[in-house]
């Protein structure tokens, strides 16, 4: 349990995906002008991570992994080259069907994530969780635990961005700094800021 | 839109650079560029993907269902990106482990997207060829200029190479062990586009509010 905990608290602040891995940066900057729409990102973000995340541990576990597939008789199969192409397809489906059920019962939240959640399939946050769980041979309960912590660090940092911007709109910025570079330099910052959590021994 | 193979070539590299303006597919670049040694494998892994399925897409645009496009794309980029990996694996581990999951993460570099999904869709092989060479080089410029300029003042190395001796080895450079590290490369990143937006005055963006000026009373 404290095992878990930790690989929680060191998803989040430690290696946070957005300011130590520079992952999603793209949504990252472009989504971050309002705290509403970067919260609802965010929140899209963690939904489709945690479901992807334990669901391609276990596509990993039993299909792709060296000699996984001993329960269908081929025991000497290994499959991992495939991992690119299977994860992607997961993540694809996942979101579609997500966006399916979630128009088809939930329709509030449906409007409240709706516009996000085919942004999700190629933001690089997810598709990195997938491969750092691989390249980190986690089991399932370390994969759910993972998943979470990732997705909710992202939406971490891209709300304390958004609220950043919102406030940083009044201020007399130099004229080519405008926007976009400015940007840069308050993620810096932040990362600047978020480097002090790498201490922490866990 | 008529244009010269050249322009199509050349046009994403200074112009209408992918990283710098459009702002796609810095998600990987910015993780590779501690040193020369990954931004450079990293550049031409990229290159070569995104110029294989400019060319495998826009040779197959007109047998693509539009309603399945995505799905389309997406399997030919992630079985190109399989090979590129194998290729790295086998003939040089050492950097394929030192880039880890981001070689796997050019599958989500939105620029290979991006450029099959506006490009290779309406243009003939030739061209998306080209255009595919052009968003590949305008991509790696930033990846090694950055790359380079992280190396050098973070270790005082180009790839490896002593250019400038450090104090601990009896030299005379003490390294910023800030380059290193991940705010630097965003503080690089807004320096670069503070700077180029400086020579090309029409990238610059409008601010939301103007401060109203000073009028003295009375």
């Amino acid at each position: 349990m404290e095992h878990l905990l930790s690989l929680f608290v060191r998803a989040v602040f430690i290696e946070n995906m957005a300011l130590a891995f520079f992952l999603g940066i793209c949504s990252f900057i472009a989504i971050s002008k309002k705290v509403e729409t970067a919260i609802g990102l965010g929140a899209a973000v963690v939904v489709v991570q945690s479901i992807t995340l334990p669901l391609n541990n276990l596509v990993y576990t039993y299909l792709l992994k060296d000699g996984a597939l001993v329960w269908a008789g081929f025991p000497e199969l290994d499959l991992s080259y495939l991992g690119f192409l299977t994860y992607i397809g997961v993540i694809a489906a996942t979101v579609q069907i997500l966006e399916m059920l979630l128009d088809k019962y939930v329709p509030a939240l449906y409007n409240a994530l709706g516009i996000f959640l085919p942004l999700i399939t190629v933001n690089c946050v997810i598709m990195a969780g997938s491969l750092f769980m691989v390249e980190r041979d986690y089991n399932f309960a370390e994969s759910v635990v993972y998943g979470v912590g990732s997705g909710f660090s992202f939406a971490l940092a891209i709300a304390l961005l958004a609220g950043i911007r919102e406030k940083l709109k009044y201020s007399d910025v130099p004229d080519g700094l405008q926007g976009l570079g400015i940007a840069f330099i308050v993620i810096g910052l932040m990362s600047l800021g978020f480097m002090s959590f790498s201490g922490i021994q866990l | 839109m008529p244009r010269q193979a050249t322009d199509v070539l050349f046009d994403p590299v200074f112009k209408n650079n992918p990283v710098v303006l459009q702002m796609l597919g810095i998600c990987s670049a910015l993780a590779v560029t501690t040193n020369l040694n990954t931004a450079l494998v990293m550049s031409i892994a990229l290159t070569s993907v995104i110029t294989l399925s400019n060319l495998s897409i826009s040779m197959i645009r007109n047998q693509i269902p539009s309603s399945i496009r995505m799905i389309v794309q997406m399997v030919i980029i992630a079985s190109l990106v399989i090979v590129v990996d194998q290729v790295l694996k086998a003939y040089a581990f050492a950097l394929a482990k030192q880039l880890s999951v981001f070689v796997g993460l050019i599958i989500t570099n939105c620029i290979v997207m991006g450029r099959a999904e506006a490009f290779a869709m309406q243009n003939p092989p030739g061209r998306s060829l080209l255009d595919g060479i052009g968003n590949g080089l305008g991509y790696s410029l930033l990846l090694i200029s950055l790359g380079a300029t992280r190396e050098l003042f973070g270790a005082g190395k180009l790839m490896g190479f002593e250019v400038m001796p450090l104090v601990t080895a009896d030299g005379w450079y003490v390294p910023n062990g800030l380059f290193l590290l991940p705010p630097s490369a965003f503080f690089l990143i807004g320096f670069f586009i503070w700077a180029l937006r400086m020579w090309k005055k029409d990238q610059q963006e409008k601010p939301a509010f103007r401060i109203a000026p000073q009028v003295k009373e009375g």
